[in-house]
């Protein structure tokens, strides 16, 4: 396994991680995203501003999250021991609230007043309403309308914090297409508007500045785990749609000697055609910005992703994640709906603690892992989400399945 | 010499502007497509701009999508449309731009696009979402095809990277007017003519003025500031709008009609 000298190689100084990331926008976003790259790395390197947004994580977010032991479900399981990484306990009730309280207090430094999102589950949907709300600036989030339906919860928050919600028919009507009306608004708005995207996904910089955002997971994640166990993880998993709270978790142990698992949405079966898995069963392209691994068919035209969960949902993937891939120092693995479900109740019910179906994808691959493995290994999954916001839908699956 | 060039050279010698006609490649299938083409080029169009269909077209408005969404529900696809360009070519001396999101290309292997295209009889491609810092491969699989890569500059674009834009140029530039998709209309006309005359005076080739032009009377205002004016959801929005057993090519034809007598009538 090739451990050494990833962390901070990455990207390169034209925002590719390797063959993947890179811009690949019309002409019109090319100053807003250069304006945006130069804002950024002007504010992660000012004292004032980093100490703002770590305020606003302990004292807004509820951070740090908990590292907490599943002893009971480690019982159950019989194996390695796990260990996880509450991002449900975080304020909203996901790790998305992290990277968007730093865009967020990049957008007001920017002296933009608008702020619109893009979201598949409605966690960064919600992260962004809150933050506009907190921020007091206008905030419309585009939804594709069949996420607008698996997610209704999610839609009446983001509504009481003052969000506009703008259903989105065109497409497959899921996240895809509600980052295609995203852009489609963003180039007509350009000038005054901020587009917070929710995941390590789009042109640059957004892969590395989210990733940046995001790795107080890992940070957190790494130190709690020498405090309360003494010792570094022997795996490391984590779901991965566009991958945010994965590259979060990862990136701070990406030169330790630990192996990781990024879980992918396999659907119905990798074999079928109804999965979301873009690494495992995608293949590299550009779309909504960057060179990634994406589900698409041989003349270059996107597929409609499949998944039970509305936040994995996605024919493509943050362009890092290709990269470790490709190095292979990152392992890729598709979990399906009902190992997903499965998984979902097992932690209900041995640990106290609804996951959000995205997170179950991890909670899956970590309890497989888990099995083949000694008592004296300890494997660590973020429990990126908390899971409320699914429990109709689990229910009619679990209805309809015999589950 | 490339076809683009000859036209553009042709054009200024006679002081006339040029039209640039986008339509969807399979548009509303490819037969049809073919013949309204064909026609657009018999009808007064100086430059065809052939678009090649995809599933996640960021850019354009909704006019252009849906025609997208509608041609590959027939199966249009990349090759299909390169196999078009070459039909039409087959009939026409109009020089023809392959107009594309750079997925298809990559994903059919740019070596291989680079051969067919230019076997095709295409004289330039337009990919919208792969700006020069992405294009050196792109770039280099086209070295010695005579087939321009069309570079586009924005209202947002800097004074120092137009600069850059227009020198790297092959063709054309084409100018967008407006922020925005595709096809979204009010064009304030005073702001595209400051622009306009700004990259006029540092661009070597031709520029034309793209995105939102659908009128007679646009034409009439904006032909004066650039050398071309490129017209795409204006004609996509008729094959959308006909009736079933419309005459599309003559539709078509017609409105490419008013759109020169309006380009023409400019002083």
């Amino acid at each position: 396994m090739n451990t050494k000298q990833i962390k901070g190689h990455y990207p390169d100084a034209t925002g590719h991680f390797g063959f993947y990331g890179g811009r690949y926008v019309g002409e019109t976003l090319i100053a807003a995203l250069t304006d945006l790259e130069t804002a950024w790395n002007a504010a992660k390197e000012d004292p004032a501003f980093i100490a703002g947004f770590r305020s606003m994580l302990t004292n807004y977010a509820g951070r740090p999250t908990p590292l907490d032991f599943a002893e009971r479900l480690s019982n159950h399981v019989g194996g390695a021991r796990i260990y996880l990484k509450r991002e449900d306990c975080a304020h909203t009730g996901a790790h998305k609230i992290n990277n968007v309280i730093g865009q967020g207090l990049l957008a007001r430094r920017m002296g933009k007043r608008h702020v619109i999102a893009e979201t598949g589950a409605g966690q960064h949907g919600v992260a962004t309403a809150t933050i506009a709300a907190r921020f007091g600036m206008g905030c419309k989030v585009f939804m594709g309308e069949e996420d607008v339906r698996r997610q209704a919860p999610n839609v009446l928050r983001m509504k009481l914090l003052g969000a506009e919600v703008i259903p989105v028919t065109s497409g497959t009507g899921t996240l895809k297409d509600a980052m295609n009306e995203a852009l489609r608004y963003w180039v007509a708005e350009v000038e005054n508007t901020f587009y917070i995207i929710g995941t390590v996904s789009g042109p640059h910089p957004y892969p590395v500045m989210v990733r940046d955002l995001q790795r107080v997971i890992g940070d957190e994640s790494r130190r709690q785990m020498l405090e309360q166990v003494g010792k570094l993880p022997d795996l490391l998993v984590a779901c991965v749609g566009g991958g945010s709270n994965a590259m979060g978790l990862f990136y701070p142990f990406l030169d330790d000697p630990c192996e990781m698992l990024g879980a992918e949405a396999a659907g119905e079966g990798l074999n079928t055609p109804h999965h979301a898995a873009s690494i495992t069963g995608g293949a590299p392209g550009t779309l909504h910005g960057a060179m990634t691994y994406l589900l698409q068919n041989d003349e270059g035209q996107i597929q409609e992703a499949w998944s039970i969960s509305a936040g994995l949902d996605y024919p493509g993937v943050g362009p890092e994640h290709a990269l470790l891939h490709d190095l292979g120092r990152v392992r890729y693995d598709g979990v399906t709906d009902r190992e997903a479900v499965e998984a979902f109740k097992l932690l209900c019910r041995f640990e106290g603690i609804i996951p959000a179906l995205e997170s179950s994808h991890a909670l899956a691959a970590a309890i497989n892992e888990a099995v083949r493995r000694p008592k004296d290994q300890a494997i660590l999954v973020c429990i990126s989400g908390r899971g409320d916001k699914d429990l109709d839908h689990i229910t009619a699956y679990m209805k309809a399945h015999n589950l | 010499m490339n076809r683009i060039d000859q036209t553009f050279k042709k054009l200024a010698s006679s002081n006339r502007k040029a039209l640039v006609a986008y339509l969807t490649a399979g548009d509303p299938d490819f037969d049809t497509s073919l013949r309204i083409l064909r026609t657009a080029c018999a009808s007064g169009v100086d430059v065809l701009e052939i678009g090649v269909p995809f599933s996640d077209p960021t850019c354009d408005g909704p006019v252009i999508q849906v025609a997208s969404a509608r041609a590959l529900k027939t199966g249009m696809s990349f090759s299909k449309s390169i196999r078009l360009a070459a039909e039409v070519r087959k009939a026409v001396e109009t020089p023809i731009v392959l107009f594309s999101y750079y997925n298809p290309i990559f994903k059919y292997g740019l070596d291989r696009v680079a051969k067919e295209v230019a076997e095709a009889g295409v004289d330039g491609l337009l990919v919208v979402d792969l700006p020069p810092e992405e294009a050196g491969p792109l770039t280099d699989a086209l070295k010695g095809k005579d087939v321009h890569l069309i570079r586009l500059a924005a209202p947002t674009t800097k004074p120092e990277r137009i600069r850059m834009l227009a020198n790297g140029a092959g063709g054309f530039l084409y100018l967008i007017t407006r922020l925005g998709v595709t096809g979204t209309g009010g064009l304030d006309y005073a702001d595209v003519a400051k622009h306009a005359a700004a990259v006029k005076a540092v661009c070597p080739h031709p520029v034309c003025l793209g995105f939102g032009i659908s009128t007679c009377e646009d034409a009439r205002a904006l032909a004066p500031l650039a050398d071309g004016l490129i017209v795409g959801s204006a004609l996509v929005r008729i094959i959308a709008q006909a009736p079933a057993d419309a005459d599309l090519p003559a539709l078509v034809a017609t409105k490419i009609g008013e759109l020169r007598d309006g380009m023409d009538a400019c002083p």
